[in-house]
């Protein structure tokens, strides 16, 4: 007896092979395209993947093609409030937030997933390129392509509801496969954007619900070098767009080292004083193994891997680095693996040298 | 589609020719473009002058729309039901938008009607300003037929043209052009078991309205395009059939109908029936699940063999509240927790069996999912 299968299809390749794989497989498979904003645009700018009206016709047309039923939800509001607002308050607050790892853990396999599960469903499939066995994740077998991060946040009862079909075949074996099922969506371009973002311009989109406020950049020393027009605009390790008219003193460049919201102030700093050993980290999520050996650390979307140890500390984590790192920024995820499984991950709050 | 729409359609594939070609084929053709006009005149209580060949409702109620506001320019008001479909509503608002309409929604009570003295009142508020009024036959989400003749004959106390949108009339329930006073009458070739892509407009003689669209003038001068023989044929056979088959039709609908509303009353004690409980159309029957998302329940009945609607959708799939249930003063949640059963030709006692053997645990179902 298959299981009763809710495909979240966004218009993309991944997903519609992604549900036809399961709908092959046996499953009692039914397509739902997630209508993330209220009014969507009619078509595609840039590389956005999903959230326009043609996508979500893509999406329907994979699932005729396939023969499964489909229907959208509309899940605009929950989106808005859950991952929309969150990264604008999150950036307000200094941090760096990843809205698809959010929209993992509030959208699809939360809201998404009670939903289905209400609804009678047993699971919800998506196009996200992990491998899931016995509830355990693990990377894809297309190292590029690896998705674990951004799933990385899923408690376990999440991964026990979750099919992720993709994750043993790389993205060119995906499109090979999605021309051959017919599937017109074969050629579609990756998305790489932020979805709601239209025209990629992060910036902008957040000067327009923050508004700008002129501020100090500073040094170490504290020495005030430039300004700029709202901290929110600024991510750590930034290099690009500090508009500093003075060169450093060793003529070196400078780097975003720490954004303060309260004083709206960002401090600047040559990129030595951004290497990293130790990582304090809140919110622990343990979803894999309680048994593991070489322990690694990711700590971006596509990051490197860092050798690390980690203790926990009250009801966080501290993670040590076997080398330095750069560009850790508060608000991003630690995904810890051993070897290519995820062990668990949290949230970074704060990172310093040894 | 009836067998004798496929059968008279066929019959005209396999012929070549333009209606409006002088020679031998285009004849031929004409005069079946011709005897189908008749037929459906007959039909319908009109006469063959007053039919007016679309390419389906959509086209009518523009043509009807848009012509006769522009046709009584310089009047601006436009009095359309709050409750029409998007093929009536739209164009009104077009015009609003573009084109320097006074459009107004005519208001209508719980049940969905529009009541005469209504009109009456809206009319009255400047006469000499009304370019048209629409107000359609039948609703085609709960069902509710308007008092299209007496509406009619408000609209004439003043002289203004009245158009009633019959797309879900004709075939279901009586329907007579010269009966109900209307001036123009949009009907649709797909609702009665007739070939997709054509419908007609009925107008009276005299009724000009401005063309939508502009060339050879094949019919009346008011709609141009080559006609679609083959469809007009099939069309009319379908409406001769329906208009039929109506009385029939409709005792045997509204006798199963009327068990599937008290059986799905008994299965779901606190369901809503929207609509006027008798005066409506005789295969619909449209409830509110309290405390259910129409989606999750159409997509639970659907899994289990059962096919209904929703109200109306977007162009991006998301589902709406309904603007008739609105209209009619239902809250948001209560419109969006709503579905249509239609029943049909095919329709039987074996259907509504099997809706109620699953609708009870569905709407259980629905209820724990919650509106999302």
């Amino acid at each position: 007896m298959g299981l009763r299968v809710l495909a979240a299809m966004s218009g993309g390749v991944d997903s519609a092979v992604a549900a036809a794989r399961i709908a092959e497989a046996g499953h009692d498979v039914t397509g739902v395209h997630l209508a993330l904003s209220a009014n969507p645009q009619s078509h595609r700018t840039g590389a956005r993947g999903c959230c326009t009206i043609e996508d979500s016709r893509d999406a329907r047309r994979a699932a005729d093609v396939i023969g499964i039923p489909f229907y959208i939800w509309d899940m605009a509001e929950r989106f808005q409030r859950d991952v929309v607002a969150d990264f604008v308050s999150e950036y307000a607050a200094g941090r760096t937030p990843n809205p698809c790892l959010r929209c993992n853990e509030k959208i699809k396999f939360s809201a998404v997933l009670d939903r289905a599960l209400a609804l009678g469903f047993d699971a919800v499939a998506t196009g996200h390129h992990a491998q899931l066995a016995d509830g355990v994740l693990s990377r894809s077998v297309d190292p590029g392509k690896d998705q674990s991060y951004v799933l990385g946040v899923l408690t376990r009862e999440q991964l026990s509801h979750a099919i992720f079909p993709l994750g043993h075949s790389t993205k060119a074996e995906v499109r090979e496969e999605a021309a051959r099922r017919g599937l017109t969506v074969a050629d579609k371009p990756d998305s790489h954007d932020i979805c709601f973002i239209a025209d990629g311009d992060t910036r902008g989109f957040l000067a327009q619900r923050l508004g700008a406020a002129e501020g100090p950049i500073v040094d170490q020393s504290g020495e005030v070098v430039g300004s700029h027009q709202g901290a929110h605009g600024f991510t750590v390790g930034q290099r690009k767009g500090l508009r500093i008219d003075r060169p450093a003193a060793d003529g070196r460049p400078r780097y975003v080292l720490s954004i303060e919201p309260v004083s709206n102030t960002v401090t600047v700093g040559p990129r030595s004083a951004l290497e990293v050993t130790s990582i304090t980290c809140g919110r622990p999520v343990w979803n894999g193994p309680s048994r593991f050996d070489d322990l690694t650390v990711q700590l971006r979307a596509h990051g490197e891997v860092y050798g690390c140890r980690f203790e926990e500390v009250g009801g966080g984590l501290r993670i040590d680095l076997d080398r330095p790192a750069t560009g850790v920024a508060a608000g991003q995820a630690a995904v810890l693996y051993s070897g290519a499984t995820v062990i668990g991950s949290a949230t970074i709050v704060s990172a310093a040298q040894a | 589609m009836l067998p004798e729409a496929i059968e008279a359609m066929t019959e005209q594939l396999k012929r070549v020719g333009n209606a409006s070609s002088l020679h031998a084929a285009g004849r031929q053709v004409r005069r079946v473009v011709e005897e189908s006009r008749e037929t459906i005149a007959d039909a319908l209580g009109a006469r063959p002058s007053e039919v007016v060949f679309t390419s389906g409702g959509t086209e009518a109620d523009n043509l009807a729309i848009k012509g006769l506001y522009w046709a009584r320019r310089p009047r601006q008001r436009v009095l359309i039901s709050s409750v029409e479909h998007h093929a009536a509503l739209d164009p009104a608002q077009w015009l609003a938008d573009s084109q320097g309409a006074e459009v107004e929604l005519l208001p209508v009570d719980a049940d969905g009607r529009v009541h005469p003295d209504t009109l009456r009142a809206a009319i009255d508020r400047d006469p000499d300003g009304v370019a048209m009024i629409s107000v359609m036959w039948a609703n085609n989400e709960v069902g509710t037929i308007q008092p299209v003749p007496e509406l009619a004959a408000v609209a004439h106390e003043h002289g203004i043209p009245f158009h009633t949108d019959a797309v879900q009339a004709v075939g279901q329930v009586p329907v007579s052009f010269a009966a109900s006073g209307a001036d123009a009458l949009t009907l649709t070739g797909h609702k009665i078991g007739g070939p997709l892509g054509v419908g007609a407009l009925l107008l009276v003689r005299g009724m000009t309205p401005v063309s939508v669209q502009h060339g050879g003038g094949q019919e009346r001068d008011v709609r141009s395009g080559t006609l679609d023989a083959p469809a007009i044929a099939g069309f009319a056979a379908a409406v001769s059939t329906a208009v039929k088959d109506q009385a029939s039709l409709s005792a045997r609908l509204t006798a199963l109908r009327d068990e599937l509303i008290q059986r799905v009353r008994e299965a779901v004690p606190d369901v809503v029936l929207n609509g006027d409980p008798v005066d409506r159309l005789p295969g619909n029957a449209h409830f509110s699940f309290p405390g259910c998302e129409g989606d999750a329940l159409l997509m639970l009945l659907d899994a289990k063999g059962v096919e209904c609607s929703t109200g109306s959708a977007c162009s991006a799939g998301v589902a709406q509240p309904s603007h008739v249930l609105l209209a009619m003063g239902a809250e948001p949640a209560a419109a969006r927790g709503s579905l249509r059963f239609s029943l049909g030709h095919t329709s039987t006692r074996d259907d509504i069996d099997r809706l109620i053997e699953v609708l009870p645990a569905a709407v259980e179902r629905a209820r724990r999912a919650g509106l999302s």
